[in-house]
């Protein structure tokens, strides 16, 4: 049954009140969980991921060890309640698996491995709710989650989907909107404007792309500054409990950034 | 470059932002969908100068104060209408004479698109009109009008508070963007009125201090409220109520009987079977004609049509005698019937807007006032077999839910079929947006019970509407005219030598030559249209020593290439016949045999079946005798030239001479024919003159002319194939192809019987062909030269077809072929261009004993296959050629009105003298002979209509004017594309003797 609602209205708006360029809320939360060594939530909208990071270790088995650099081992879960229909998926779900792997890729080239030789570090992703952008949501939790554990990066890693509905390009889409309008999702480094990831799963006009592409990489700009801004205040919030000499609550977080 | 900003959604909010509902899907699964809003304080309010909102937009397009004519709000007012008044009254809002300023709030917008899209789509169409002034308000965005639902409130009434508040705001709003400013009489507020047919609404905003109106109340201020008082939907609001829930398919046709029944009811004569036929003038009527009755069975409604599609073998079962009814007297247009149906609605929901399209039909069906002339009437219990193609469609563009052409969500929309006799189809694509404006083909895959529409799928798109090649692909799809290029396995049964094939030198042992007649020295010419590329058929004519006169017809010896059984004989068969269009011939033969080898050139050797006849200068015939021949043509000629030739009294050489005889022998032949009692028909021919050849565009249409030497042709073609069907009938009276038109019923020409007696006094004698044709030469009207063409063309329509049948299969005395009043008849002098004159030829030459019979011309069987197949592409062909030309006279139309308008520097239009043909309740049937075109002029508005006179009266100005059949009217034509879904059409109104374009 074909949607009765409108991608973008005459009077410029979006089906939840957005204008083209808007972006959704984004929420991040630091290391919510102390389990690992460092973990994030972050929620775009009602997109919400919980990642948490754990290692570098030593790596659980002599396959998984490489011998000049760590081993990136990223794992997915979707909750089953994740979605309007509930629905449970497997582990071994093909299309999760590709999800995890291009979300290893993606930062295979930015985390410094080779810091680590012999060891492993473990990323798991658990999808908590989802309204598209899940990738994006994904990959910034992620930055997130590594930052928060410690482990050295060259760049932050901030990513964005952009879509294009007739001629208008459109940011931060919906699953509405990408059930509806040709989208691709873009991971870009802010420090340098390198792009770590396109990915594009439906079929995108070539004179469009470009459009698409630089006005990604511009909201993953805006991205970042609210990454940052909640690494810092977080950091900030961690120094006075350093300095006031209550470093019980934090160990997880201190180990992490001892090794 | 941009600014890309984050949308904060503050938690406190989260009530009012998110949105929480389960949705049960069509498989019965219940989905959570939760879902966010934003909202903002930058909608703007639309009216101009407004201090907080003139710096969100650029255009605002309300004015400051309102509108002040209305005399119920004196300080000026925009009116706030809420969903049913768009619902109801949209040809009142899209009335050039309601202007007020209009709010449409967003609730509003969706609320209709939910209803009905294509009243959404209409609604659309006129916010972006720029004469109206209607701002649309984004109110569930803003954050003072963003309500949420209450528990335990319906939908409805949500709408409804929304819309309330939203009134409620914009008042508050005004009044404080416009404080009193000291010292001055404090400003006049305009005031934001609630317009809305539901009284509950309207005491509820009486509650909360809105202003609120009924559309009647309101309408009865306006100035012009008498013309708008009739746009008012009679209905008002009642009809139209919440949307309902989603109950359970609910079965909108009969089921069919069993096919054992089916079987078993057709057998014992209960029920009957029949290919069923649409009615063109009205879609919600159709026919069967079946043996046991004289008039074809009538069915009225869907639930009687019961998913029939034209062409369909279906089993009717008959009502009871008092239940039988007249045909209506009405046209009714499916589009415009059923514009605001919705494609997604009245399938996948069940209900819904269905019953309002049941409810209208009704209304329609109620309406038609049916003459008294009752014919059998009966409903469809079964179908023995589907006759479903592929149809040449256009989508309908109101069926879309978004009409973006990047969007890639399913849509199910409607596909009109350029054919008037089928049912809308409704299929589902990603591609919908894409293909508006196109040519598409689609397919039927089933028609359900449950589903008021036959359900199919897009095959593919043929091109741009109005394109020529999607025109002619369309055309040749729609006629299923086979047109690819002929294959491999066919072109290698063409001879090796290809073009370079010639008649080998005469010898004894060459097998062309054997048992051939040597005619190379024969004065034998060709006499063809211009431009003719295959020539199958050349004449010649020499007086004897004895005073007689031999003549003889040479046709090209197509059966000597194209064998029996093999691949190109098939294909052959299949096609049928070869197909001319207006730019284009679709042969049916590879063109190596059509326009080279068979085709009978002049100055060339060629091999022929020759028919010669000794004749008396009466043109008696004294003997015949048919051959295998070689002949060297030695002229050809058009029409023009041989008619030219032969006045020439200078031309004496034999070649003139030849045809001079000829002719002498045709007007005998025709004289004895038409006293035998043959009709002179008439048919409405046009030509279409083509510019160039390289762009074809046409550029007139202008009636064909016929010389004294087409009929000569013409009379001895009927010669040969007379004599012919004589000859292989007596050889082979089991298996002989022949040709027959069956006598029309005499119940088929009542009509026009009764009209004549009733308009013209005149009478018309059917008994026999001879007394027809008799009777229509005395149809005559002195002051309309045309009145007696116009009257043979009605006749002919009243008759049967010509078929071809096999000898065998009917009995002696219905050989006949009534129009030609000849008692036997096959078709033999085109070979190149027909199936049946290859079949015909093969059986002469067996019968002259030049070759045996192929053994499939022996099994009666097989050649009532054959036959039934090429009779079947024969009417195929005849129906695309026409349509070809009828394509190409909307074009040659569109040319001349735009070229009159270059001249005259207004509206280009054509106008051209008609004569009614039939008359309607709403309309007439009119025939402009100079085009050979049919159209029809609807009336909108009511016309007194006498069934039983022929006669519509209408009124213009004051006295009315009486049209009836026959009568001449000049109309104005212009060739009109449908709004919704580009099909073209030829649109005619009336000029003369009243302007129907105010009726």
């Amino acid at each position: 049954m074909g949607s009765r609602i409108e991608i973008l209205n005459e009077g410029g708006f979006r089906s939840d009140g957005r204008r083209q360029f808007e972006l959704r809320e984004i929420i991040i939360e630091l290391s919510p969980q102390g389990v690992g060594d460092g973990s994030a939530i972050i929620t775009h909208g009602l997109t919400q991921v919980l990642v948490s990071v754990y290692g570098p270790r030593e790596a659980k088995s002599r396959s998984h060890t490489i011998h000049d650099r760590a081993n990136i081992n990223v794992e997915v879960g979707v909750a089953a309640f994740s979605t309007g229909e509930r629905r449970k998926r497997s582990r071994g779900d093909k299309r999760i698996l590709e999800f995890a792997s291009t979300i290893k890729s993606t930062f295979e080239p930015v985390i410094q491995t080779n810091l680590y030789p012999r060891s492993q570090i473990d990323i798991y992703i658990q999808v908590l709710q989802q309204d598209g952008g899940l990738l994006q949501a994904c990959i910034n939790g992620t930055t997130l989650a590594l930052i928060n554990a410690g482990i050295p990066m060259i760049d932050f890693v901030c990513a964005v989907s952009g879509g294009v509905h007739s001629s208008d390009p459109l940011l931060d889409l919906t699953t509405l909107e990408e059930g509806d309008a040709p989208h691709i999702t873009v991971a870009m480094m802010p420090k340098t404007g390198k792009v770590a990831l396109v990915t594009m799963e439906t079929r995108l006009h070539v004179d469009r792309f470009e459009q698409i592409l630089t006005l990604a990489r511009e909201a993953g700009a805006v991205i970042h500054r609210e990454m940052k801004k909640a690494v810092l205040s977080r950091s900030n919030s961690l120094v006075a409990v350093m300095q006031s000499g209550h470093l019980v609550q934090e160990r997880a977080v201190d180990d992490g950034m001892n090794e | 470059m941009v600014e890309i900003t984050i949308r904060k959604r503050p938690r406190t909010e989260a009530v009012v932002t998110q949105r929480k509902f389960f949705k049960k899907t069509a498989r019965g699964k219940v989905i959570k969908v939760l879902r966010e809003r934003y909202l903002r304080d930058d909608v703007a309010c639309g009216i101009e100068n407004c201090r907080s909102c003139s710096e969100l937009t650029g255009t605002s397009i309300l004015p400051p104060s309102g509108d002040q004519l209305h005399p119920l709000f004196p300080n000026g007012h925009f009116v706030l209408p809420d969903t049913n008044v768009f619902l109801s009254q949209m040809d009142l809002v899209e009335s050039p004479l309601f202007m007020p300023p209009i709010i449409l709030l967003q609730t509003v917008i969706e609320e209709v698109r939910h209803r009905s899209l294509p009243l959404y789509n209409r609604l659309k169409a006129l916010t972006r009109m720029d004469d109206k002034r209607i701002w649309v308000f984004y109110n569930e965005y803003r954050s003072e009008t963003a309500i949420i639902r209450e528990e335990g409130e319906t939908p409805n009434d949500r709408n409804d508070r929304g819309i309330r508040k939203a009134t409620e705001w914009y008042n508050s709003h005004i009044s404080v963007n416009r404080p009193p400013i000291r010292g001055r009489p404090s400003p006049k507020l305009p005031t934001v009125v609630l317009m809305t047919e539901d009284a509950a609404n309207r005491q509820k905003a009486e509650h909360a201090g809105i202003a609120s109106i009924s559309v009647r109340k309101y309408i009865e201020g306006v100035k012009d409220a008498n013309q708008l008082l009739d746009l008012l939907a009679a209905a008002g609001a009642e009809d139209i109520e919440p949307t309902k829930a989603v109950a359970g398919r609910q079965a909108l046709y009969p089921d069919y009987l069993p096919a054992a029944m089916l079987i078993a009811g057709v057998k014992s004569g209960e029920l009957h079977q029949g290919h069923f036929n649409a009615n063109q003038y009205n879609y919600l009527e159709g026919s069967v004609p079946v043996p046991a009755f004289s008039k074809p069975i009538l069915l009225i409604g869907r639930e009687n049509m019961n998913r029939a599609v034209q062409g369909d073998v279906v089993v009717v079962e008959v009502f009871d005698k008092k239940e039988w009814k007249a045909p209506a007297d009405e046209v009714v247009d499916q589009d415009a019937a059923l514009k605001n149906d919705d494609a997604e609605d009245s399938g996948d929901e069940g209900e819904g807007e269905g019953n309002e399209t049941v409810a209208r039909e009704k209304n329609l069906l109620e309406l038609e006032k049916r003459s008294s002339e009752k014919q059998p009437t009966g409903r469809i219990v079964g179908v023995i077999k589907r006759n479903w193609r592929a149809y040449v469609c256009h989508i309908d563009s109101t069926s879309l839910t978004s009409s973006n052409t990047t969007s890639l969500s399913l849509q199910t929309v409607f596909a009109t079929p350029v054919s008037r006799l089928l049912p809308r189809i409704r299929l589902r694509t990603r591609q919908a947006p894409i293909l508006i404006g196109q040519k598409i083909l689609v397919t039927i895959d089933r028609w359900d019970t449950t589903s008021r529409y036959p359900e199919g799928h897009f095959v593919r798109a043929l091109g741009k509407v109005e394109s020529k090649e999607a025109e002619q692909e369309s055309l040749l799809l729609e006629f299923e005219v086979p047109y690819r290029p002929f294959g491999k396995a066919i072109l290698d049964c063409l001879p090796p030598q290809g073009e370079q094939w010639v008649v080998p030198p005469k010898s004894s042992d060459s097998p062309e030559w054997k048992d051939r007649e040597d005619l190379r020295g024969l004065i034998i010419c060709s006499i063809d249209p211009p431009n003719c590329q295959d020539i199958d058929d050349a004449l010649h004519a020499r007086r004897l020593p004895n005073g007689n006169i031999e003549a003889g017809v040479h046709i090209a010896d197509v059966s000597h290439f194209v064998h029996p059984d093999n691949p190109m004989d098939s294909e052959a068969a299949s096609r049928g016949t070869t197909v001319y269009l207006v730019d284009k011939r679709i042969d049916m033969l590879p063109s190596l045999l059509g326009t080279n080898l068979c085709s009978l050139r002049p100055f060339v050797e060629r091999l022929a079946f020759s028919a010669i006849w000794e004749m008396t200068p009466e043109a008696e015939i004294v003997n015949v005798s048919f051959t295998k021949s070689v002949i060297a043509s030695k002229a050809a000629f058009t029409y023009d030239e041989a008619q030219i030739r032969k006045d020439d009294p200078h031309q004496q050489d034999e070649l003139t001479q030849s045809i001079r005889l000829l002719n002498s022998l045709a007007l005998k032949l025709k004289a004895g024919r038409m006293a035998a009692g043959a009709l002179n028909l008439a048919s409405p021919e046009v030509k279409i003159q083509l510019d160039t050849s390289e762009s074809s565009d046409p550029i007139d249409v202008e009636q064909k002319e016929l010389r004294e030497t087409n009929s000569l042709v013409e009379e001895f073609m009927l010669l040969a194939n007379i004599s012919v069907a004589r000859k292989i009938q007596e050889t082979f009276p089991q298996t002989a192809v022949l040709r027959r038109h069956l006598p029309p019923p005499r119940t088929n020409f009542e009509k026009l019987q009764d009209i004549l007696m009733k308009r013209k006094g005149m009478k018309l004698d059917v008994s026999s062909s001879g007394a027809l044709a008799a009777s229509l030469d005395l149809c005559v009207d002195p002051e309309l030269p045309a009145f007696n063409t116009l009257v043979r063309i009605m006749a002919t329509r009243c008759m049967l077809s010509a078929e071809y049948f096999c000898s065998g299969s009917v009995s002696r005395d219905t050989f006949g072929h009534y129009g030609l009043a000849s008692p036997i008849y096959t078709h033999f002098t085109s070979p190149i261009r027909r199936y049946a004159d290859v079949l015909a030829h093969r059986q002469l030459a067996a019968a002259i004993g030049y070759a045996p019979l192929h053994a499939t011309l022996h099994s009666k069987a097989h050649v009532e296959r054959v036959l039934d197949i090429v009779n079947r592409k024969h009417r195929m062909a005849q129906m695309a050629g026409r349509a070809s030309v009828e394509f190409y006279v909307g074009l040659a139309l569109k040319n001349r009105g735009e070229r009159e308008k270059g001249k005259k520097g207004k509206a280009g239009e054509v106008r051209e003298e008609a004569f009614v043909i039939r008359t309607f309740r709403n309309g007439l049937g009119v025939f402009v002979s100079k085009l050979g075109i049919e159209g029809l002029v609807m009336f909108k508005r009511d016309t007194q209509f006498d069934a039983d006179n022929y006669t519509i009266t209408v009124p213009s100005g004051g006295k009315d004017v009486t049209i009836s059949v026959f009568d001449k009217v000049e109309v104005s034509i212009e060739v009109e594309k449908d709004k919704n879904t580009q099909r073209g059409r030829v649109k005619m109104t009336l000029v003369h003797p009243v302007d129907s374009r105010s009726l």
